[in-house]
């Protein structure tokens, strides 16, 4: 089997993704977001999502095969993420994989969120294959990952990841100081349109050189947002005005100038002249002009998958499994469940044991 | 032949024929772990029944745990997606009540009840089954605070369980089928708004 049709769920945070792809080829990549609903709590409210999982499934997969002009007895297998992620929307993903598995009678591969972010590069007809080994660095609003990829399907390590926040939690939280809806990345990008990124020194998580023995890729936006906190009491308490321009493009900066410096010092230390950049937060116009910028200039070439394959899908879920099948192999057993802290090592889970 | 799935308990499948009568079950007692046993139990029933012919599946809507209730939901679902056969919402309650009325011999009017988490429970009133068979629901669910069971009930004898028979689950299906009726809607029986609440204005950090 050199092209195996999959489709694959996905489930770990608010976005409902059933993708299907055949091999390499992307069939379709179907998203049911419930992130509207999530809108009046200012954030990603777990109980919320997984009623929305459980509602959108159906309706999801019907639109996949549509789209994708296959019937579910054509699939080779099916794929879901086990992790990691939010646990009680990640168990929706998890029965609807095995009760579709056992009714095709056909295989099942449960494999782990963080390496489908990097499986969506390969989805990329149009550019060279993807180049190992590469860094790459995910950011969204459930992660903030810096990872050594030295191969897809069996070599995969974490350099660092963020020992607080999420960026995009950060965003979002940030935009909230600055009475912004949610979501609160594209709310601060249209607010720091006007300014200036250089008028407030916000500090930088985890880059003093006390920090950078211990968690040299490790992240903190923690830190960061309260400080922003601080900036905009003060500025209440002097009785001014917020210059909302300028501590949105700030805040912004700090954030963009941490994830790239520690992604190209990963590089550096590494040797490894390669990008990969992946995550919703990636839709940030800012974080990639700055990433391209400073990558030229270290001779770092950057891979930046289309944004409809970088925010949580399916479709990558489904690449993965397809690339653990060329590769040879073996579906899951059907007892895995879902692992919320998921270590990115563990790039498919419950592989069954070889038949003697 | 018709499929039963229901995690909101412990989780239980099972497959009975169009009359009622067993073909397989299997089912684990533990309130955890439905993810991971679901679909194992899933085959078994399947394989243990020559499966191929199922023509329903029977979803246990709750009420129960949210995060488990919903797995059973979703992988029944999925089933019937993959069979193209329809799915069929009950009541989980209405198992429990045709486990009480046809193995206990339980006569008139009784309640059945589950633990609903947070010091309350979950509480239905039947009074013997309709002409179809079907446990006669007299008082829809409600969550009453369990230190207020007793008042509540008023005399009505409560049957309290901690597992569900999806064999009867599957058998109230199969009279619902047979009668046209529709015993549950789409929605899970959550009986619970997700528990949040709208933000305020942020906390002060102090300057
Ligand atoms: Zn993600």
């Amino acid at each position: 089997m050199t092209e195996p049709l999959v489709l694959g769920i996905e489930t770990s945070c608010d976005e409902t993704g059933i993708g299907i792809v055949r091999g390499r080829t992307l069939l379709s990549n179907t998203i049911a977001s419930s992130m509207d609903e999530h809108a009046r709590y200012g954030g990603v409210v777990p109980e919320v999502a997984a009623r929305a999982h459980l509602e959108a499934l159906q309706p999801s997969i019907d639109a996949a095969l549509t789209e994708a002009g296959v019937r579910l007895d054509d699939l080779d297998a099916v794929a879901v993420t086990s992790g990691p992620g939010l646990a009680g929307a990640l168990m929706v993903g998890v029965g609807a994989a095995k009760g579709l598995a056992v009714a095709l009678d056909k295989p099942l591969y449960a494999v782990n969120h963080l390496v489908g972010h990097i499986a969506a590069d390969i989805l990329t007809p149009d550019s060279e294959p993807l180049e190992y080994p590469t860094v790459a660095l995910l950011v969204s609003g459930g992660h903030t990952s810096l990872l050594h990829v030295r191969d897809l399907t069996t070599d995969v390590e974490m350099l660092g990841e963020t020992m607080d926040d999420a960026a995009g939690e950060a965003f979002d939280k940030v935009a909230r100081l600055l009475s912004l809806p949610y979501p609160g990345g594209p709310e601060i990008d249209r607010a720091a349109l006007d300014g200036d990124p250089e008028a407030i020194r916000f500090p930088r998580g985890l880059s003093r050189a006390s920090d950078m023995a211990k968690h040299r890729y490790d992240f903190s936006f923690s830190g960061l947002k309260t400080a922003v906190a601080r900036w905009v009491e003060r500025c209440e308490a002097d009785g001014v005005e917020v210059p909302v321009a300028d501590v949105a493009a700030s805040f912004r900066e700090a954030v963009v100038d941490v994830l790239v410096t520690k992604a190209l010092a990963a590089c550096a230390d590494l040797g490894v002249p390669r990008l990969l950049l992946g995550g919703g937060v990636i839709a940030n116009r800012r974080l990639r002009e700055v990433a391209l910028a400073r990558a030229e200039a270290a001779g770092v070439t950057v891979r930046i998958p289309p944004l409809s394959l970088c925010t949580d899908n399916g479709a990558m879920i489904a690449a993965l499994a397809a690339e653990l099948i060329s590769s040879g192999r073996r579906p899951s057993t059907l007892a895995f469940g879902a692992d919320s802290t998921l270590p990115v090592t563990e790039i498919q889970v419950g592989e069954s044991a070889a038949v003697a | 032949m018709i499929l039963a799935v229901d995690t909101s308990l412990g989780t239980a499948v099972a497959i009975v024929a169009d009359d009622g009568a067993l073909r397989a079950e299997a089912s684990t007692d533990d309130p955890m772990g439905h993810a991971e046993v679901i679909g194992d139990l899933l085959r078994d029933v399947v394989d243990g029944a020559d499966g191929d012919t199922v023509t329903h599946v029977v979803a246990g809507m709750g009420p129960g745990p949210f995060t488990g209730l919903r797995i059973g939901i979703a992988a029944a679902r999925t089933f019937a997606l993959g069979r193209r056969i329809p799915v069929v919402p009950v009541p989980s309650h209405l198992a429990a009540a045709l486990t009480a009325i046809d193995e206990d011999g339980v006569d008139g009017r009784f309640a059945i009840v589950t633990d609903a988490r947070r010091r309350e429970v979950a509480v239905t009133v039947f009074d013997g089954v309709d002409e179809m068979g079907i446990p006669r629901v007299v008082a829809e669910t409600v969550l009453v605070p369990r230190a207020g069971l007793d008042d509540a009930l008023s005399g009505t004898t409560g049957i309290e369980v901690s597992t569900l028979s999806a064999a009867d689950l599957a058998r109230v299906g199969a009279r619902a089928i047979a009668a046209g009726r529709t015993l549950a809607g789409e929605e899970p029986l959550y009986l619970r708004h997700p528990d949040v609440s709208v933000p305020g204005a942020p906390k002060k950090v102090g300057l």
